[in-house]
Formats: C-alpha cells, sequence, structure tokens
C-alpha cells in the first residue's frame, strides 16, 4: 500500500514539475521582455498563456536530425541524462513538513551527487555531437562544472554543521528559530552563485554562449531531444532554487506573527523557490557573460576561499 | 533465492561485466562513459550495503569529478594515435603474470578472512539511529586520527607538486 502511494506521489510531482517547466520558460520570456521593454510572447491564448503548450507540440512533431558522424547511442541518450538526473533530485526536497517522496538521511549529498551526474549531458552532447561548436562547449563545461561544484559542496558545509545532519527535512526544522541566511550569509551567496553556474544559466552560460559557440553543446540538436536539454536545465533550476529555500531561507517555515503564521507551509516554500527563479530572470536580463578565464578565477580565487572561511567561522562559531 | 541474493547477484554481475566493457573499449571515451555506469552499479552495492554515505560519496567524488578529468584530459589529447602504437601492445604477458599472480595471492587472503565475524561496536542499528555521516565523522577524527592526518598529508604534497609543475618559471626563459 505504502508503495502505491509512493507512485502516486511521484505521479502528481513530476507532473507539477514539468508543467512548472513548460511555464517556467513562458515566465522566463515575459519577465526578460518587460525588463527590455517588451511585451514577450502575446500571440497563442491570452497574454501569450498557451505559447508553452504550442512549443511542446511543435517540438514533439519536429523532425529528429542526426549529424552523419555523431556517435549515434550517446548522442541518443546525453539528453536523457540530463532529464533523470535532475528530475530524480526532486525525490528529496521537502515540500512541506513531512511530505517528501525520499525523506533520506543524505538529502544534500544526493542533490549533490545527481547534479554532478547531471553535468554529464552537456558533456557527452557536446562530445557526441561531432561538431566543433558542440565540442568547445562541452570542453568549458567539464571544467566550468568541476570547479563550481567543489564551491557549491563547500558553500553547503556551513549549513549541515548548523543544521546538525544532512537530511533536507531536518534542516529545515532547524529553522524554525530564524533562517540561516542570517547567520550563513557568505555561503548563501557562494551558493547562489555556484548554482547558476552549475545549472549553465546566464551570466555563466559558456557552454552554450550563443556570441562565440552558435548554441554551444546542444547546436546540432533538434526537435524533442532539443527540448529536453530545457526541461533539463529548468528542472536544475527548480531544484536549486528549492535547495536555496530549503537550506537558507527556512523551507516552508514563514513569519511567525499576525495572520502569516496561518499561512500553510507550501505557500511560503514555493514563493521563495519562485524568487530564486524570478533572480535567475533578473539576472540574465541584467549581466553580460562573462569571459572564460574571469568564469574560473571567480570561482578558484574567489568562491572557493570564501567558502572554506565560511567553514571556519560556522566552526568556530559552533564551538564558542 | 532472496530479493536480497537477487540484487548481490545481479551487481555482482553486472559489476564484473561492466569492468571487462571497460577495458575491452577501442574508442577511449567509450570506455569512460561505461566506467561511469559501472561506478553507479558499486554506488548501489553501498547502498545495499548500508553505507549511504559511502554511496553518495562514491557517486561525487568518483563519477562526478575523476570520471570528468578523465574525459577532459581524453578530449584534449588526441588518444587515437597512441592506442595503436606498439610499446603500448608488447606488454600483454606481463600483464598475465602480474593478474595471475594477483589472483592467487587474492584467493590466498580470501580464504583466511572470516565471512562472520565478531560484531563490534558499530551495529547497523546504532548506525542508522546515528546516522552515517556522523558515525564516520566521530570514527575518523578519534580513532582513525593519524592514519587521516596522514592521508591529507600525502594529498597535500600531491597539489603542491601539481603546482609546481604547471607553474612558469619566470627565470628560466
Amino acid at each position: 500500500m505504502e508503495i502505491l502511494w509512493t507512485f502516486i506521489k511521484v505521479f502528481i510531482i513530476v507532473n507539477i514539475v514539468m508543467l512548472h517547466v513548460a511555464y517556467a520558460v513562458y515566465f522566463e520570456r515575459k519577465v526578460i521582455g518587460h525588463m527590455q521593454a517588451r511585451l514577450g510572447p502575446m500571440h497563442v491564448g491570452p497574454h501569450g498563456l498557451l505559447q508553452p503548450i504550442a512549443d511542446g507540440i511543435k517540438l514533439f512533431f519536429k523532425e529528429d536530425i542526426i549529424p552523419s558522424n555523431a556517435d549515434r547511442p550517446i548522442f541518443y541518450i546525453a539528453p536523457v541524462i540530463g532529464v533523470v538526473a535532475a528530475l530524480g533530485s526532486v525525490a528529496v526536497i521537502p515540500f512541506w513538513r513531512g511530505f517528501s517522496i525520499a525523506d533520506i538521511n543524505i538529502g544534500i549529498l544526493y542533490i549533490l551527487a545527481l547534479s554532478s551526474i547531471g553535468t554529464y549531458n552537456v558533456i557527452l552532447a557536446g562530445w557526441a555531437s561531432n561538431s566543433k561548436y558542440s565540442f568547445l562547449g562541452s570542453l568549458r563545461s567539464s571544467a566550468q562544472v568541476i570547479s563550481y561544484e567543489i564551491a557549491m559542496g563547500l558553500s553547503l558545509v556551513g549549513v549541515i554543521m548548523l543544521a546538525g545532519s544532512a537530511n533536507l527535512s531536518d534542516i529545515v526544522e532547524a529553522q524554525s528559530g530564524g533562517p540561516f541566511i542570517v547567520s550563513q550569509f557568505i555561503g548563501f551567496f557562494v551558493f547562489l552563485m555556484a548554482a547558476i553556474a552549475e545549472t549553465n544559466r546566464a551570466p555563466f552560460d559558456l557552454p552554450e554562449a550563443e556570441t562565440e559557440l552558435v548554441a554551444g553543446y546542444f547546436t546540432e540538436y533538434s526537435g524533442i531531444r532539443w527540448g529536453l536539454f530545457f526541461m533539463g536545465e529548468y528542472t536544475g533550476m527548480f531544484v536549486m532554487s528549492a535547495l536555496a529555500s530549503i537550506c537558507f531561507l527556512g523551507g516552508w517555515h514563514g513569519p511567525d506573527f499576525w495572520i502569516f503564521s496561518h499561512v500553510p507551509g507550501i505557500v511560503w516554500f514555493i514563493l521563495k523557490v519562485y524568487a530564486f527563479i524570478f533572480f535567475y530572470f533578473w539576472i540574465r536580463a541584467t549581466l553580460p557573460r562573462y569571459r572564460y578565464d574571469q568564469l574560473m578565477s571567480l570561482g578558484w580565487k574567489l568562491f572557493i576561499p570564501l567558502a572554506l572561511v565560511n567553514i571556519f567561522i560556522t566552526g568556530v562559531i559552533k564551538l564558542l | 533465492m532472496t530479493a536480497h541474493q537477487l540484487i548481490f547477484a545481479y551487481l555482482a554481475i553486472a559489476i564484473t561485466g561492466l569492468s571487462v566493457m571497460v577495458i575491452t573499449r577501442r574508442n577511449p571515451v567509450h570506455a569512460v562513459l561505461w566506467m561511469l555506469v559501472l561506478f553507479v552499479h558499486i554506488a548501489i552495492l553501498y547502498l545495499f550495503l548500508n553505507a549511504e554515505f559511502l554511496a553518495a560519496i562514491q557517486i561525487i567524488i568518483y563519477a562526478g569529478a575523476i570520471l570528468v578529468l578523465f574525459l577532459f584530459v581524453i578530449m584534449l589529447l588526441d588518444v587515437k594515435d597512441v592506442e595503436m602504437e606498439r610499446r603500448f601492445l608488447g606488454l600483454w604477458p606481463a600483464g598475465v603474470v602480474i593478474t595471475a599472480i594477483l589472483t592467487l595471492l587474492s584467493v590466498i587472503v580470501l580464504r583466511e578472512i572470516d565471512v562472520f565475524p565478531p560484531l563490534g561496536q558499530f551495529s547497523i542499528e546504532r548506525i542508522r539511529s546515528e546516522g552515517n555521516i556522523m558515525t564516520i565523522g566521530r570514527v575518523l577524527y578519534t580513532r582513525h586520527l593519524l592514519p587521516f592526518e596522514i592521508a591529507s598529508l600525502i594529498l597535500l604534497v600531491a597539489i603542491i607538486g601539481a603546482v609546481v609543475l604547471a607553474k612558469k618559471r619566470k627565470g628560466v626563459e
């Protein structure tokens, strides 16, 4: 009976997340459009609300083109790895008190592990396409991801130390007195930047830099395989935003006074997640893309030392 | 056969088969990818042994970092020319001899090992109540502090060595 309930939960959450992914694309186009004094999609449905559905149908029926000298099995598998890894990470996210598909003790490590598996989609897609633009994108991605994964892992160590657990529900419970962002603001900053680099979003989207690499690692992809990269990327964004709001902003906890204490936890959680997703869009509309060497020196010379200092300070405070 | 034995049988067969796949691939990138699948299977094996922390670390460090570095190096160096070179192909008799000796050694050692040794203080229940990370951390920083520090010193030497090798010497031009 319990396994049936788990299947139902998986089914519901996967559908909600996929719908969210479709509408996050719409949301992004609208937000960036308005930031640049445009309207964004307007034609399909009222205010372009049906645009994601139309795009999805279009992608499904487009021709699936494979370059002549591509490494076929890897070319096929690469986009799937990204989606599977990103959707797999959703399993451990506690949406409200006591509700997650799998409440495991190594929650944070599990998400880090899957996000490191997820980067293979970029690397493999670029390599298997047999195109120099894709290949350059994949080389950049492999170096970028290794560097920023270290910073991301280290920035979460402070949170694990304060909560005394790597279980995501325990971390949220530990923040009932106040969110960790107050004491972990260095970790929060490093995590936010590393998460952008990890999901290959602007301004760290060098693997797909269209001004120099056409479209980077997915230059040769078309149809729904191309769409799978977007599903993976937006699901990854959702997971990173959820992780940020769980680890630093107190997850389902909201302000505990007046009418706010009657608002259900899921509302707070979704508000926080969407604040982060909005931040992703905002930063994309605001900042120009980094140069590659600037990106690497930023990662190794600023974020990793900052995260280490943060661990040291947290340790000292915890001892006192 | 119970479910546990079935899972273990699958993992054992898959890990052996995948290892063979890794060493028989002509294309080095394919070999690394089979190794990725192999590492994921090893992680499942750890998970199956209740070592969830080890499983996560296996994926993060080996599958996530070391294999990406392998791929990076393979992609940067054109390994295709190297693979047919004679000096890499002529060494197989030595390989066979070394493998035979190692197999013999492991058979001798494995016969000595007691499969069901007396249980220590870390029972499954205790590890489950304390959590994997806490148990490993506590043991690592108390009982095994010296080996742990020695390992970190060795890694530090490796890092310094890499920096020294990679750094451009200013005086020698």
